[in-house]
């Protein structure tokens, strides 16, 4: 029993390039800027999200170079906070909040479930929009002088006394996060109304529950982001109060209601790339997910639960110790959905048959630094060690290892998995492991040694550093070349393979779910019709134990 | 949105439902109802006015959501989605209300149970 | 869920007006307008929370200031926009039961117009005599606000609770404002006949939407006007 969508006769050969599918069913400039086809809006997102993580990227670079000398052997200090500050707002809300939701969420949700397109095509189109346009303010911020306040724009530093960019910094974000507004609301309306028959929800893709539970959290949590950012705005131009204390205001207020958002934002940020990994471990081991049912609610525990636990962000920065205990026990508590993933994926390879392509290389390599990451969360979960640990290289490396070695690791690995079926083209694979391997060894020369600085004691966002720190600092910065490199070559290889690349079948994996039934690249309506679902999720038992 | 027809006669109820609690919210915001005096500081601290205040609102507002919007006839996931709204806006006023209010209760040094020093000004603070 | 899969997409019977071709059935795009407004309206909840939790906290801890403040506001004519506002609300749902009821489309229309125009009543009441009586009397932070010598001690804090009367009203008002954008769009539809008893959806959606906005007032009300310490008459225990 398996699902009824035969796009192709068996034995007909139909040239790929002659077929008519998204790509190539219109063409033009106007047809792909006021396109709303999600697979096309998807590929505007992954333009445009590729090129602001170069910006970000291209902050750090700047970073780890400055930060070889003790004394700072690049740029003067004050340019060194705009550095940070920029890497940070590009880095979390211009490419790892929107990185897997736009651009594999776009593009697979409707094809997950056997729907022609999202429930409002015409807001997806507009949400790629409002996201350009907050960038294009801030792209403005930072060549009018970039901002120093940190991405968190902690007040009353960000409120009154930074005399840089901060408005349209702020109104970039501002902007922006109505664009996560609208995926997170299509994705959920999509997801509860627009079901193939027999997609129960028990049958979905955990890559579906997992981008139904993201969208909980952009629906609930960005509203408040914006309306922080809001007040920050009129308390920069009119100077009434609200967060500065010499005229009575609350910077802890401040930092309540920004991390109310900020903490979700980074579950954001994970969770659709644990959607992604239990996709590629399931397929790259020939197995069905271990505790289908657990994977499931454990996304849903972590999107409710995440909005628990903000203050631990607020430890030491003035916040009762009350307020502070109950966070604490609450921060321990979120780990647990995401430990239940670990295990569960561990148990799915157990006795799998597992291949080691690009994508698994990734997959695996999340699994890792993943843990570690999360791990070292509950150093400073507890607060006592928190106490130490607040505020130096320690913290940055927690979350560049769940950052980085999870989030954009899964997001790699994602690109390259459905990268068939998004191009029709196959990358070529000797050059996607190396490039992974490159990117492994690279990610963790960068920021191992942050932990062991970190618990030295050497503070984050500080332009200079004892001497005695510069043996690590310099194996982090060499580890960032090695990083930088790494992501250079799959841009290379996967841009060259769209032209040249072998041209690649509905399913070269064999893997399991509808996309992988239509053709690569797909018609641009998807399913000619819709299917029906009888099996479950990732029903690799049945499969032949060949490729497609 | 099933379609069902709320007849006019229901509106109108509810419009002048609606009128009569605007009414009283007025005039009874000129009344002082003060403070309970029970002798627990949690609960002579709750400012009745406001409770009132927020009670009649409240009332207000589910007319509104339960007849207006519909919501009475709606699925279940309509209601489980306004009240999602409602719970985690709950949740950032409590949380924030809690830091904010309990930042002055300062623990003891050298408290009788040392393995819980901060309990103390905790209870003394809510009772 | 559905009983069978659809068929193929060259041969169907014509469709419904307003029908969108990413969905399947006119119910399922009517169930799918609706819940995303809702979760739309679920994010408004967050938005304009988050304004009435700052307030919330700082009223919690400027009682006095904020008092002094709540007592400077104009209680007539708040009650009275809370009055027009319900009003609308009612005018609204209205328009909707005309569709619904295959109703003329004049009737329709004519609810559609009555909503605007206590919309407008509304707005014209708090620019027109709250707002420009509180510039005359100095009130508005930013703009030469005075503090007076009889606020004491909590002055200071008094500038505090008018930015909140004015963010809040004023968000609340460019709600409004886009929502008179959306009823003048849906007049003209109603206008051009393209509502009935089967197609009302627009309708339906933009009734939550106004009526959200209703909500708001209904709680801006008493947070703003109400809880300021105006007691004439003396103690109820």
């Amino acid at each position: 029993m398996s699902t009824t969508v035969i796009p192709e006769m068996p034995g007909q050969e139909i040239p790929a390039e002659s077929r008519v599918n998204y790509l190539n069913a219109s063409y033009g400039v106007k047809s792909w800027l006021l396109t709303t086809d999600h697979k096309r809006i998807a590929l505007l997102y992954l333009g445009s999200i590729t090129l602001m993580f170069f910006v970000g990227g291209f902050f750090a670079v700047l970073m780890r170079l400055h930060l070889i000398e003790p004394q700072g052997a690049l740029v003067a200090p004050e340019t060194y906070n705009k550095l940070f500050t920029m890497h940070g707002v590009i880095m979390v809300f211009f490419f790892l909040v929107p990185s897997i939701p736009a651009t594999l969420g776009n593009f697979l949700v409707p094809m997950m479930i056997g729907a022609r397109d999202l429930a409002f095509p015409r807001l997806n189109l507009l949400s790629w929009y409002i996201y350009i346009i907050g960038a294009a303010f801030t792209l403005y911020a930072v060549i009018s002088g970039g901002v120093d306040t940190g991405w968190t724009f902690y007040t009353p530093y960000s409120s009154t006394f930074s005399h840089t960019s901060v408005i349209p910094t702020a109104l970039g974000v501002f902007i922006t996060g109505f664009s996560s507004i609208l995926t997170g609301l299509n994705f959920v309306v999509t997801i509860h109304k627009m079901r193939a028959p027999g997609l129960t929800w028990f049958r979905l893709p955990l890559f579906i529950w997992a981008m139904y539970a993201t969208s909980i959290i952009f629906i609930l949590g960005t509203p408040v982001i914006a309306i922080t950012i809001f007040l920050l705005g009129l308390e920069r131009l009119l100077h009434i109060g609200i967060f500065d204390p010499a005229i009575g205001g609350d910077p802890i207020l401040f930092q309540h209601m920004f991390w109310f958002y900020s903490h979700p934002a980074v579950y954001i940020m994970i969770l659709p790339g644990m959607g992604v990994m239990s996709e590629l471990i399931t397929c790259f081991s020939r197995k069905r997910v271990f505790g289908y049912t657990f994977v499931a609610f454990s996304s849903l525990a972590i999107a409710i639960i995440s909005f628990l636990v903000w203050g631990h962000h607020m430890f030491v920065t003035g916040q009762s110790i009350y307020a502070g205990l109950i966070f604490s026990v609450l921060s321990f508590l979120v780990a647990i959905p995401s430990a239940v993933k670990v295990f569960n994926w561990t148990a799915t390879l157990y006795k799998g048959s597992i291949s080691y392509d690009a994508p698994m290389l990734y997959a695996l390599g999340f699994i890792g630094l993943f843990t570690m990451g999360g791990l070292t969360g509950l150093f400073l979960a507890s607060l006592a060690t928190d106490v130490h640990l607040n505020g130096t290289y320690f913290i940055v490396a927690h979350f560049h290892y769940i950052m980085v070695g999870g989030a954009v690791m899964a997001y790699l690995g994602g690109i390259h998995f459905w990268w068939p079926k998004i191009t029709g083209r196959m990358y070529p694979d000797g050059w996607a492991r190396f490039a992974a391997l490159i990117i492994f060894v690279g990610f963790n020369l960068t920021f191992f040694p942050q932990f062991v600085l970190g618990y030295l004691g050497m503070p984050r966002r500080y332009a200079v550093y004892p001497t005695e720190f510069q043996v690590l600092n310099v194996m982090s910065s060499a580890g960032a070349s090695i990083l930088g490199i790494g992501y250079l070559i799959p841009l290379i290889y996967l841009l060259w393979s769209i032209r040249y690349g072998p041209i690649a079948g509905p399913n070269p994996w064999g893997a399991k779910g509808l996309e992988w039934e239509t053709p690569s690249p797909p018609p641009t309506e998807n399913f000619e019709e819709i299917p029906v679902v009888t099996e479950d999720a990732y029903d690799y038992a049945n499969v032949g134990g060949s490729r497609g | 949105m099933s379609g069902h027809v709320v007849p006019v006669k229901t509106y109108l109820g509810i419009f002048v439902a609606l009128l009569a609690l605007t009414a009283l919210t007025t005039a009874v915001a000129f009344v002082d109802f003060d403070k309970l005096h029970t002798g627990i500081h949690l609960i002579d601290m709750i400012p009745l006015n406001t409770v009132v205040a927020l009670a009649i609102a409240i009332v207000k507002m589910l007319l509104v959501i339960l007849f207006f919007m519909h919501v009475k006839y709606s699925s279940g996931l309509t209601k489980v989605v306004v009240m999602a709204g409602f719970l985690f806006l709950a949740i950032l006023v409590s949380f924030t209300l809690a830091d904010e209010l309990s930042r002055s209760w300062t623990p003891e040094a050298g408290a009788w149970n040392t393995a819980l020093p901060t309990i103390l000004p905790l209870l003394r603070g809510l009772f | 869920m559905w009983e069978a899969p659809v068929a193929d997409l060259a041969v169907h019977a014509p469709h419904p007006p307003g029908f969108k071709h990413q969905f399947e059935d006119m119910e399922q795009q009517r169930e799918a307008d609706s819940l995303g407004m809702w979760v739309f309206l679920v994010t408004e909840i967050m938005f304009f929370g988050g304004l009435f939790a700052t307030y919330i906290i700082y009223r919690a801890l400027y009682l006095t200031a904020f008092e002094e403040g709540s007592r400077l506001l104009n209680v007539k004519f708040g009650a009275a926009n809370t009055a027009v506002l319900i009003g609308s609300s009612l005018t609204m749902a209205l328009a909707i039961h005309a569709a619904q009821a295959g109703k003329k489309k004049s009737e329709q229309v004519m609810y559609l117009v009555l909503t605007m125009i206590l919309g407008a009543i509304f707005l014209f009441l708090k620019f027109n005599f709250e707002w420009r009586a509180d510039y005359h009397e100095h009130l508005i932070p930013g703009f030469h606000f005075i503090i007076r010598p009889e606020w004491g001690a909590a002055g200071t804090h008094v500038p505090l609770f008018f930015c909140f009367y004015f963010f809040m009203t004023g968000l609340h008002a460019l709600h409004m404002i886009i929502g008179f954008g959306i009823l003048g769009t849906l007049t003209v539809m109603a206008q051009r006949g393209r509502f009935s008893s089967e197609y009302y959806a627009p309708l339906e959606v933009s009734g939550l939407y106004w009526h959200f906005v209703d909500i708001v007032w209904i709680f801006l009300f008493p947070l703003l006007y109400l809880i300021g310490g105006r007691f004439a008459i003396p103690g109820v225990h």
